[in-house]
């Protein structure tokens, strides 16, 4: 059997950002499994600017920023295998994995990343009601026929969720000629970024329904139209606020669900929250030496933070396969307050973390004017001022080892958001 | 001049169809859609019902009780999935009861095997997830669960390979009798005469039957919405779960699927459209309530689909098999509502064999008994399978991720006999975009695949035929160099 210190399941920007963080620490033996037919994952059908602001502090295409991984991933002579689907992980880290050229082959890894990203929730899981015809697509579907494939799945369309890929789509179909009648989003706020809602919203004068679903779809071979009522506060429909929209074409953005079917068959605690692993300050999963990092591990707003995350989760998986396991004896789970969803990592070893460490969370709703602070057993070490805070975008904060360091013993970590 | 002309490919045409193959003779189907399995047949229980509801003496009780005994065979002899995982009907109150104990009676009168009635702890022992308050329960272990597109394209794709001419996205317009016997029927592509004409145009049989006879059917569509669970909710439940019955069918179910996946409903809403098969917010919301108030804990939040489907339902309530008395050479198929998937092996056996003596037709020496389904690469060993790859490398590409379905296996699809044509005939023959994501990521790969083996744009390829197409046209900067693989 192929003997690999650091297994890379998926080629997207994570595992990309993964692979080069390990090898830069001094992992020579990477193996990076795509199962699409190149590099770069999803930022392929992302044709639009906006990425790597943080990263190259330019403004980049998902091809062009996912090219530079590439580049790097190559520069560096890392392996990686295309069209190539990984079947099984073991316990013992034997991956299992299927291509035209090898059939099914087993690789021995020392650490295994996971970096599989995530899928769009289908029309299925909200049970929206109607017939099912040709033309309702998920944002992301559209968008790769679009962009990838160079075919224009309607003319007219209506959009449900005010996702990110939601609202990229209601600009390039616009761009590509179709009439896009309005973006219908059930919550009262959107969960995608302000700057889409302004660019590809406000900018091309597509009305942004708030509170608002798609309660019926109509036409029996391609969608015909669809019904969109007006919803109260515990998001069931208006009786009454029904309103007919013709078009031929339904794209869903209604959130991301992080793929972790891999994940589950190897035993890896779950978050009920994010869909991901439950991972400590390494991004270390509960299997040791099994890593987590990307869209798989929860869903981002901004690529820079995905390779940000990944470079850790390289760096961490490097670390492992040099020193082995550090346990997972005194990690102290992180408790959430105020409106914090969740936080990754979930739980903390103090000791373990150098210089500083970055929690990533999300809130439950839009919030005006707050603080966000972090207490250590009793005393607040962080307490930052937050104007806008909304459940679309992810926040953070950096956690100093010296912080840290002052509280030997340390029974307590909390990230909370206080009123002002 | 045909034998004998099929109106209708549903799960009763085809296997008409099937066991009309083994005699001599000319043998047409024709439906209306552009693959077999495209009405009632393709949105239903999947079960195979034990036979123990039907009433005793009738129709529904004799072809039930016998197509569930053939099944085991069958199964072998098509290469298609079936499993007896046996059926519970729960009863919460003390009413129920009595319903219970006429079941069980009317179930030895129909010659069900093996029926007992639980206790309580009986019944939590075999389902630890039944909502508490079980008082007693009626155990059916012969039910069964099948695959009913699988059920349908197997007899047809065997009809097919004994001769059965197949004409496909053919609607019939009417049937008229010849003069001095047999038939006329007018197709939307001619006209096709035959000396005999079956009728199994479930939601339309009853409009051919007063074509031709003096003595009126009349069908009521009865919607009924269904939910369908993740393979991650598939530990649920082992067994099919039945409320005790009401007047409108059997109740809400909770069944596993021949796939794993875990099936809610169907409501019983009678309406007028034929083509009514959109689900509602009101029959939903019904469903998982009553399905809730049977098997506990239901993860709701793992639903991948819903969809509806219609029974054919005569005002009889029975099923009308049979020669029409006034018009001679007209063979009836009307009615089929449950338990018409479980009783589809032995209408066709018995009809064709009605037919066939009517028509003096005699057995073929060379008929082919058995069909070999798509090869499921996952069912072989992994040394087995490594073999495939190498002469068909195709096999070692992934296109649907959720189902794990390989290019080969969508490639069989397109190219066997009546081999798909449309996206939804790929599903389901080979299940692409039945898992979780709702072929989110495999449907531009399956749309590609089948332009490219079919010999026709992308733009051509519908969802299930007729104007269902999921590309209206180019973007329009469209790069028409194409997407090379990278160099790996």
């Amino acid at each position: 059997m192929k003997q690999i210190d650091i297994v890379i399941i998926g080629g997207g920007p994570a595992g990309l950002a993964a692979a080069i963080a390990a090898h830069d620490a001094g992992v020579e033996r990477i193996l990076v499994l795509e199962r699409d037919r190149e590099l770069g994952g999803i930022l392929n059908q992302c044709i639009h600017n906006g990425f790597g602001l943080q990263t190259f502090q330019e403004e980049l295409t998902g091809p062009e920023y996912a090219q530079r991984y590439v580049d790097m991933v190559r520069e560096r002579g890392i392996p990686c295998m295309l069209n190539t689907m990984v079947l099984d992980i073991s316990p013992e880290k034997v991956v299992t994995a299927m291509n035209r050229k090898e059939g099914i082959f087993d690789v021995q890894a020392k650490a295994v990343v996971l970096a599989m990203g995530c899928r769009e929730r289908s029309r299925g899981a909200l049970n929206t009601p109607g017939f099912r015809p040709a033309g309702v697509y998920s944002a992301g579907t559209a968008q790769r026929l679009v962009n990838m494939e160079g075919y224009l799945p309607g003319r007219q369309v209506v959009i449900l969720g005010s996702g990110d890929i939601g609202l990229i789509m209601a600009r390039r179909m616009t761009l590509e000629g179709a009439k896009v009648q309005c973006v219908a989003e059930i919550m009262p706020y959107s969960g995608g970024l302000k700057r889409n809602i302004v660019q590809c919203l406000e900018d091309f004068g597509i009305p942004l329904l708030l509170s608002h679903t798609v309660v019926e779809i109509h036409g029996r071979e391609r969608v015909t139209g669809v019904t969109i009522a007006e919803v109260d506060d515990s998001l069931h429909p208006v009786p009454g606020t029904e309103v007919f929209y013709p078009c031929d074409t339904l794209l869903l953005s209604v959130g991301l669900l992080p793929e972790n079917e891999l994940s589950r068959d190897l035993g890896v605690e779950i978050s009920n929250v994010t869909g991901g692993p439950a991972v400590n300050e390494a991004l270390e999963t509960s299997v040791p030496g099994v890593f987590a990092a990307g869209n798989v591990l929860h869903v981002h707003d901004l690529v820079d933070y995905v390779s940000q995350e990944a470079a850790e989760a390289g760096r961490s998986a490097a670390a492992y396969v040099k020193q082995g396991t550090q346990g997972h004896r005194q990690e102290i789970p992180v408790s959430l307050s105020g409106g914090v969803r969740y936080t990754v990592p979930a739980r903390i070893r103090p000791e373990a973390v150098q210089k500083e460490l970055v929690i990533r969370f999300r809130v439950g709703s839009v919030m005006k004017n707050r603080f966000v602070s972090v207490y250590l057993d009793e005393e607040r070490v962080i307490h930052r001022k937050r104007p806008v805070m909304a459940p679309g975008e992810m926040e953070q904060v950096r956690l100093k080892a010296e912080m840290l360091a002052g509280h030997p013993g340390l029974k307590r970590i909390a990230v909370c958001i206080e009123e002002a | 001049m045909y034998d004998v002309v099929i109106i209708g490919g549903g799960v009763i045409g085809c296997a008409v169809a099937r066991f009309l193959s083994a005699y001599e003779g000319r043998v047409c189907l024709v439906e209306r859609e552009e693959d077999v399995c495209c009405g009632t047949s393709k949105a239903n229980s999947g079960l195979i019902h034990a036979g123990f509801d039907a009433p005793a003496g009738s129709l529904m009780a004799h072809y039930n009780v016998r197509g569930s005994q053939m099944m085991p065979e069958l199964a072998k002899e098509l290469d298609i999935p079936f499993r007896r995982n046996g059926a519970l009907v729960l009863c919460f109150e003390e009413a129920g009861r009595k319903t219970l104990d006429r079941l069980y009676e009317n179930g030895q009168k129909n010659a069900v095997e093996g029926l007992e009635i639980l206790t309580p702890e009986q019944v939590y022992a075999l389902e630890p997830n039944v909502e508490q308050g079980v008082l007693a329960a009626l155990y059916a272990p012969t039910a069964g669960i099948v695959c009913p597109f699988l059920m349908t394209i197997a007899f047809a794709e065997n009809a097919a390979v004994n001769g059965v001419e197949f004409r496909l996205g053919t609607q019939v317009n009417g049937v008229t009798p010849l003069p001095g016997g047999g038939w006329t029927v007018q197709t939307r592509s001619g006209v096709l005469k035959t000396r005999s004409v079956v009728n199994a145009a479930g939601l339309y049989a009853d409009l051919f039957h007063n074509m031709v006879s003096a003595k009126k059917l009349h069908i009521t569509p009865r919607r009924g919405d269904y939910c369908l669970l993740d393979h991650t909710a598939k530990s649920l439940v082992e067994r099919t779960i039945f409320q005790v019955p009401g007047k409108q069918g059997k109740g809400i179910l909770v069944t596993p699927t021949i796939h794993e996946n875990i099936l809610l409903g169907p409501t019983a809403v009678a309406i007028d459209d034929r083509e009514g098969t959109n689900t509602t917010a009101a029959g939903l919301e019904e469903l998982l309530a009553k399905a809730g108030s049977t098997v506990r804990n239901i993860p709701t939040r793992q639903v991948i689909t819903s969809f509806a489907g219609l029974r054919a339902s005569e005002d009889g309530r029975e099923f009308v098999i049979g020669e029409v008395e006034d018009a001679p050479g007209f063979y009836d198929c009307a009615g089929i509502e449950s338990p018409g998937l479980s009783s589809a092996p032995a209408i066709g056996e018995s009809l064709s064999a009605d037919i066939a003596r009517r028509l003096g037709l005699a057995l073929k020496t060379d008929w082919v008994r058995q069909r070999k389904g798509i090869l499921d690469p996952k069912k072989l060993s992994r040394e087995e399978r490594n073999e495939l790859i190498r002469k068909q490398p195709a096999y070692g590409q992934v296109i649907c991720r959720c189902e794990g379905v390989s290019e080969g296996e969508i490639l069989d699809a397109i190219h066997r006999p009546l081999g798909a044509r449309n996206f939804d005939a790929v599903k389901r023959r080979v299940r692409t975009g039945m898992g979780r994501c709702q072929a989110g990521f495999c449907s531009p790969r399956v749309i590609e695949i089948l332009a490219r083996e079919l010999g026709v744009g992308m733009e051509e390829i519908t969802k299930t035929g007729g104007n269902s197409r999921f590309i209206v046209g180019t973007a329009k900067d469209r790069y028409q160099g194409g997407i090379a693989d990278e160099a790996d």
